[in-house]
């Protein structure tokens, strides 16, 4: 009966001795709580960050089953991430969410939206120069979209080992756009051009605008990248919902239950995917530095792009807001409009800011689904 | 295909693409926007 009783014992110790033995699991453990520790005590991304963390605890748990063929967490994967439903499902939220009127009030934004895109295909080249095979190389450049669901949706699909380390790198540069962008913003430009007033832009837009808006993004976008449809269409079909104004509880439902839904769902799945023996490589730590060049590399594109406007404008345009070109909205818009404050009290750049921000929302969601369609032509991709 | 190709490749036609289409998607929305033009509220009587 001793033995009996010493052998359940022993069932309830084997997790510590297991612990003992895989310290790359205790790592992650502590990497879960830093990544808590983030969401909630730094207020940075915590929809996401909370339950990747809790997701990373779970998994990293010696014995944990969680993710096994059997596990719960398991089957959320294989069905939102390896079908790419979660990271869709989510375009429709933000579709929903998002007013891309500032960005149709002055349609030329769209360009800056564009610069804020270099980033990803630089970050690629480098990628590829250190090593990594093509489609890895890929979806870490597309962390440059700074753009969690679309990084999230092109990994998925493309280069499922590194979706971990892709979507916190995602998410962590976005909630640190504040600290990241203002440095580089002051040390492209000068003072004399940091303190340009733009005139404001109050041109209204009308709603048939507003409701042609998804139709065309959607049909121009889709006829030349057509790989990239899913992304394109669902967030376009959450706009048309919130524009059209008939179906007010789809809007609703999109932008608040299933996005919410969602959100909790890809969180835990993704911290799943961040087991010790997977994710503590030197690998992890070239992307997680690669990332953050590509959101340094998108904001000097984007305010060389904005002095160039600024240049060929004869000066009406402040440069700064190029910086706001990035998918991080309204985010980066915010930062754009402080730091032109900050040097000179009488400008206001948070509209331009707000439509180079919502160019930028298109813009990487059409750089990904060019890449794609550019890879399919290549033959890399079916 | 060798790397040195696939990365100018995806350059090219990759920021190429998304500048062209973005291009092309201001031209459009702008031709649209003076087309439908806000019309000014009628004021009440």
């Amino acid at each position: 009966m001793i033995d009996a009783i010493m052998s359940g014992f022993g069932g309830l110790t084997v997790g510590f001795q297991m612990l003992a033995g895989e310290w790359r699991n205790t790592i992650m453990l502590f990497v879960g709580f830093g990544l808590l520790y983030l969401g909630i005590k730094k207020d940075a991304e915590p929809l996401l960050l909370v339950p990747i963390g809790f997701g990373c605890i779970l998994a990293n748990i010696p014995l944990s089953d969680v993710m096994s063929q059997e596990g719960f967490i398991r089957s959320l994967y294989n069905a939102g991430i390896a079908t790419e439903l979660f990271p869709l499902l989510i375009f429709v939220g933000i579709g929903a969410m998002t007013d891309f009127g500032p960005v149709l009030a002055q349609p030329s934004t769209f360009l800056l939206g564009a610069a804020g895109q270099f980033g990803i295909f630089l970050t690629l080249i480098l990628a590829l120069a250190l090593g990594f095979p093509q489609l890895d190389a890929v979806s870490i450049g597309i962390i440059g979209a700074c753009d969690g669901p679309t990084a999230i949706y092109v990994t998925s699909k493309y280069a499922p080992h590194l979706l971990g380390a892709v979507s916190v790198a995602a998410y962590s540069y976005m909630s640190l756009v504040p600290i990241i962008q203002p440095p580089i913003m002051r040390f492209l430009t000068t003072k004399k051009e940091r303190e340009i007033v733009m005139k404001s832009v109050a041109k209204p837009v009308s709603r048939t605008t507003k409701m042609l808006f998804p139709l065309v993004i959607t049909i121009l976008g889709g006829i030349i990248a057509p790989k990239g449809l899913p992304l394109l269409g669902t967030i376009m079909l959450g706009n048309l919902m919130r524009e059209s104004g008939v179906v007010s509880r789809l809007t609703k439902a999109s932008e608040n239950e299933i996005a919410n839904i969602v959100t909790l769902f890809l969180g835990l799945t993704i911290g799943a995917t961040m087991v010790g023996s997977a994710f503590i490589r030197s690998e992890t730590l070239i992307i997680l530095a690669l990332g953050f060049l590509a959101i340094c590399l998108d904001t000097v594109c984007g305010v060389l792009f904005g002095k160039l406007m600024s240049v060929m404008t004869g000066g009406k345009v402040n440069p700064l807001i190029g910086a706001a070109g990035i998918s991080a909205f309204p985010m980066a818009a915010r930062v754009v409009q402080r730091e032109g404050a900050r040097w000179n009290k009488k400008s206001y750049l948070l509209m331009h800011a707000m439509g180079a921000n919502a160019g930028g929302q298109i813009g990487s969601v059409i750089a990904a689904a060019v890449m794609l369609s550019v890879l399919a032509g290549m033959g890399i991709i079916r | 295909m060798d790397n040195v190709t696939f990365g100018i490749t995806m350059l090219i036609c990759g920021m190429g693409g998304t500048i062209v289409v973005l291009w092309l998607m201001s031209l459009v929305m702008g031709l649209l926007g003076k087309l439908f033009p806000e019309k000014p509220a009628k004021k009440e009587a």
